[in-house]
């Protein structure tokens, strides 16, 4: 803790990084279209991650009512089931979350939070938009090609994967599957790069790592993590599509497929676990941490106080995104790898626990002696904690690995996963977009709509997830087209199971209520002002709103503080922007 | 204060569905009481935590709201609060643990009593192998699978001759003796699951993978696979039938060893 008297540090001379004429846009196309702006790139981002997203959430719907109306609808046969399943899992995890987060919020945030004039390699950042679009179009491709998309789930694990009892195992589905996830994983290396050296070289004079919110944090660890964990997906598709095309065995083992001996042989399909899982596990950190980051600036803010043991938080942050390389088998104890590994992985999975519920408890330190104001990026916050401290823990049973065993493969891992890594970032994604729309649109987002989007979304997903446990409790496998006539199911199960799905179809339809607002307010909402929720960070104090190409104008912002200076003992108001010198009052930094 | 009201409802709600929810696991089956257990003490532990984190936070909304004239404290930091709450969150970890590594070890560590039992899975079918009166199970390859061996055992190997086989048909165990579980398949993968048996492992083509349990009671159970196998996945039932010893041997001396399968099913010479 530093203790900086009022006066000390002077006011520091201008920034010598100008704004330069040749570097803005001079048409229309390049301004909008093939725009190397990272906002642009952000909101361009956002819009496709969105649009493929609403799919997966019609997706969602179609399996829904297929589990509580079996057999109903005719156009859903098992194909069109594990089609759908699979899909909905693939683009909610790659295509929306992690496309989302670090390509929409990444994009706009960093260069803006951190005081720079846009990302430092602004071709390449345009260049990973393109590809990301390229690798969307040829996921949507295996809707229309012959055999459908591939039905293998979003694991995609082979042998069934590549062979013929698996929609799209024989046909088109799988290989556009890898294609498109090959092709979206170039995209982010040229994005991710760009948001890596964008933190590390591009920040503005006064704002050390020390100093930035934990939003640019979360982004920077996660973008970390994903150059780190894509390569081992990546080397997994190109040996599958070998598998599949060239017919090597990499992952293939004697097999006889409906009677008939294949031509593969001394493969394992354990190693494409491994893989899988070792990019898979820190993926699902890669969309948690970046909303760590931004649900602590959320709340900070709106309860008008500092983040609670900043230090603290950045480096549960690091020490999260370290370990969640070294827990990635939890996902494999019943897979059949030698059961000692158990030990190890059950033990580093949870001692992540750790970290983790002090990250919770300072969120809720936060709240305590705040002045909580309960606007809806609030209320988007507190949902995400009840919703994100119940998907954690259910995580404490899954990761011990012998209460993981009953559990495992059943509707119970359905539940933690969507509470925790489906349900509890997307919370924080709504919260951030009612925070932040102001600053990209100029104008609020309407408050009425809010609400009854935020009551419908966070109670309606509360009822879907929260029962479905005990059906995995009960032993209701996960991935069951139809659970058919199953002795020891009750009647009472299939119930709870149209239940479940009402409040799906209600939560999906409560989701149209925002895409309204979101087209109404960009015409229709109130003028937001440069800093409607007088806040500190840097993206609120830029000279024009929306900031313009270039960020700053003619000057780079200079800080001279912390992102937390909220509710200072002796400040006039209850918030010191980081660009004020300090000459009022006295700050104390959270810094060694 | 209607946020504070919901929150302390949804928590008092969850705990009410957790208590009198009708969905819960089924009646056990096997020894691994101990799995129950360790589930039952994390329930306590995470539903404490829970309970405690949402009410705080409910507390805390209700209490700093925003009204005029508020400012909220300056506390940037406060390092033994930090501490105390991790350690205390250690002491919590290490008590859900601790039991489960210790289960775990039971869980992996098979008696030398056990007797082996194999099933063999393709999709989208149930086989079982038992060892005949050697006691053991003889060696097989996916590359000896033909119409008239479909396990593939190694024809050369005499353990495996009279080894019984029972393709497609339900499974009977005795009740009270160890079982060694070796699982195998010749297709994709697959996942051997009895829900009252609480054990279940995948299957995995080109290897043995293997649990063991000891059937408790007798009674009917239903075999499920738990690990998506293609479009006949829900439909890949089978049945498990767990005997007094006396009628485990009568419907064992009704079964054909691998002997009798190929004399049924080998083409006759043309002569």
């Amino acid at each position: 803790m530093v203790e900086i008297p009022a006066g000390s540090a002077g006011a520091v001379p201008s920034a010598e990084v100008e704004d330069v004429e040749l570097y803005h846009p001079k048409s229309w196309w390049t301004k909008y279209v093939f725009s190397q702006d990272a906002k642009i790139i952000a909101v361009q981002y956002s819009v496709t991650a969105i649009s493929i997203g609403l799919v997966a959430l019609v997706l969602s719907w179609l399996m829904r009512l297929q589990l509580a109306f079996p057999g109903y609808f005719e156009f859903i046969d098992a194909d069109s089931y594990y089609q759908f399943i699979t899909m909905h899992g693939m683009i909610m995890v790659i295509y929306l979350l992690t496309a989302l987060f670090l390509g929409g919020f990444g994009n706009y945030l960093i260069p803006l939070m951190v005081g720079a004039r846009d990302m430092v390699f602004p071709y390449a950042n345009m260049l990973s938009y393109w590809v990301y679009l390229i690798a969307v179009l040829i996921l949507v491709g295996g809707f229309f090609a012959p055999g459908g998309p591939t039905g293998a789930g979003w694991t995609l694990y082979p042998p069934q994967a590549v062979l013929s009892g698996t929609p799209g195992g024989k046909d088109w589905g799988i290989l556009l599957m890898l294609s498109s996830l090959i092709v979206f994983i170039i995209g982010f290396t040229m994005g991710g790069l760009n948001y890596v050296v964008t933190v590390l070289q591009g920040r503005t004079r006064g704002m050390t790592l020390m100093r930035m919110p934990l939003t640019v944090w979360g982004i920077f660890t996660a973008t970390v993590m994903a150059l780190l964990a894509f390569p081992a997906l990546f080397v997994a598709c190109v040996m599958m599509l070998f598998d599949r095309l060239l017919g090597t065995s990499f992952f293939m083992p004697a097999i006889v497929e409906m009677g008939e001996q294949l031509q593969h042989g001394g493969g394992s399909p354990i190693l494409f676990q491994h893989l899988f899982w070792f990019f898979g596990h820190p993926e699902v950190y890669i969309v948690a941490l970046p909303a760590f980051g931004i649900v602590s600036d959320l709340i900070s803010t709106h309860a008008r106080k500092n983040i609670f043991g900043y230090r603290m938080m950045v480096w549960a942050i690091v020490i999260i995104g370290a370990l969640s390389f070294i827990v990635w088998a939890h996902h494999m104890y019943v897979s059949g790898m030698n059961p000692a590994f158990g030990f190890f992985f059950a033990t580093t999975t949870l001692i992540i626990a750790i970290p983790t519920a002090i990250k919770v408890y300072n969120w809720v330190l936060t709240l305590w002696r705040g002045d909580i104001h309960l606007t809806l990026p609030m209320l988007f916050a507190l949902a995400f904690i009840v919703t994100f401290v119940n998907g954690g823990l259910t995580g404490l049973f899954l990761g011990n690995v012998v209460v993981d065993v009953p559990l495992s493969d059943t509707m119970f891992v359905v539940a933690h996963f969507h509470m925790v890594m489906g349900v509890a970032p997307i919370l924080v994604i709504f919260g951030a977009i009612y925070h932040w729309y102001p600053k990209v649109t100029g104008r609020m987002l309407n408050d009425a709509l809010g609400h009854i989007h935020f009551w419908t979304t966070f109670l309606g997903t509360y009822a879907i997830f929260f029962p479905m446990h005990y059906l995995g409790l009960l032993g209701v496998p996960r991935r069951y087209y139809e659970l058919g006539e199953t002795a020891f199911v009750p009647p009472s199960a299939h119930t709870l199971n149209v239940f479940i799905t009402v409040m799906a179809l209600v939560v999906g339809a409560a989701q149209m209520i925002f895409l309204f607002n979101l087209i109404w307010s960009l015409f229709r909402g109130r003028e937001a002002g440069g800093n409607p929720w007088r806040a500190t960070t840097l993206e609120w104090q830029t000279p024009e709103t929306p900031p313009a190409h270039g960020n700053w104008g003619k000057e780079l912002p200079v800080v001279y503080r912390w992102a937390y200076d909220y509710s200072v003992p002796g400040a006039p108001e209850d918030f010191i922007p980081q660009t004020q010198p300090a000459t009022g009052g006295t700050t104390r930094e959270a810094i060694a | 204060m209607a946020v504070v009201l919901i929150l302390v409802l949804l928590v008092l709600a969850s705990v009410l569905f957790h208590a009198l929810s009708p969905w819960w696991w089924t009646p056990i089956a096997s020894n691994w009481t101990y799995i129950d257990s360790t589930l039952i003490i994390t329930f306590w532990i995470t539903g404490i935590v829970f309970v405690a984190v949402i009410c705080f936070m409910a507390y805390c909304v209700y209490r700093f709201r925003h009204r005029p004239g508020n400012q909220a404290a300056y506390e940037p930091e406060n390092r033994k609060l930090e501490w105390w709450l991790a350690s205390g969150t250690a002491v919590g970890v290490a008590a859900m643990l601790a039991p489960g590594l210790v289960v775990w070890n039971q869980f992996i560590t098979v008696p030398d009593d056990a007797t082996p039992v194999e099933v063999v899975s393709q999709q989208w079918l149930w086989s079982f192998r038992l060892p005949g009166a050697d006691g053991k199970l003889g060696r097989s390859d996916t590359r000896d699978v033909t119409p008239e061996n479909p396990l593939g055992l190694n024809k050369n190997d005499t353990a495996g001759l009279d080894d019984v086989i029972i393709e497609g048909g339900e499974l009977h165990l005795p009740v009270g003796k160890p079982v060694r579980i070796l699982l195998r398949s010749i297709d994709v993968l697959h996942d051997f699951y009895v829900p009252e048996f609480r054990a279940k492992m995948d299957m995995i083509p080109g290897m043995v993978t293997y649990f063991w349990f000891t059937p408790t009671r007798t009674g009917t159970f239903e075999i499920l696979c738990a690990e998506l196998c293609g479009v006949g996945h829900s439909q890949m039932r089978g049945t498990v039938v767990v005997d007094e010893a006396a009628d485990y041997q009568a419907w064992l001396e009704q079964q054909q060893t691998f002997t009798q399968l190929l004399a049924a099913r080998e083409p006759q010479p043309a002569d």
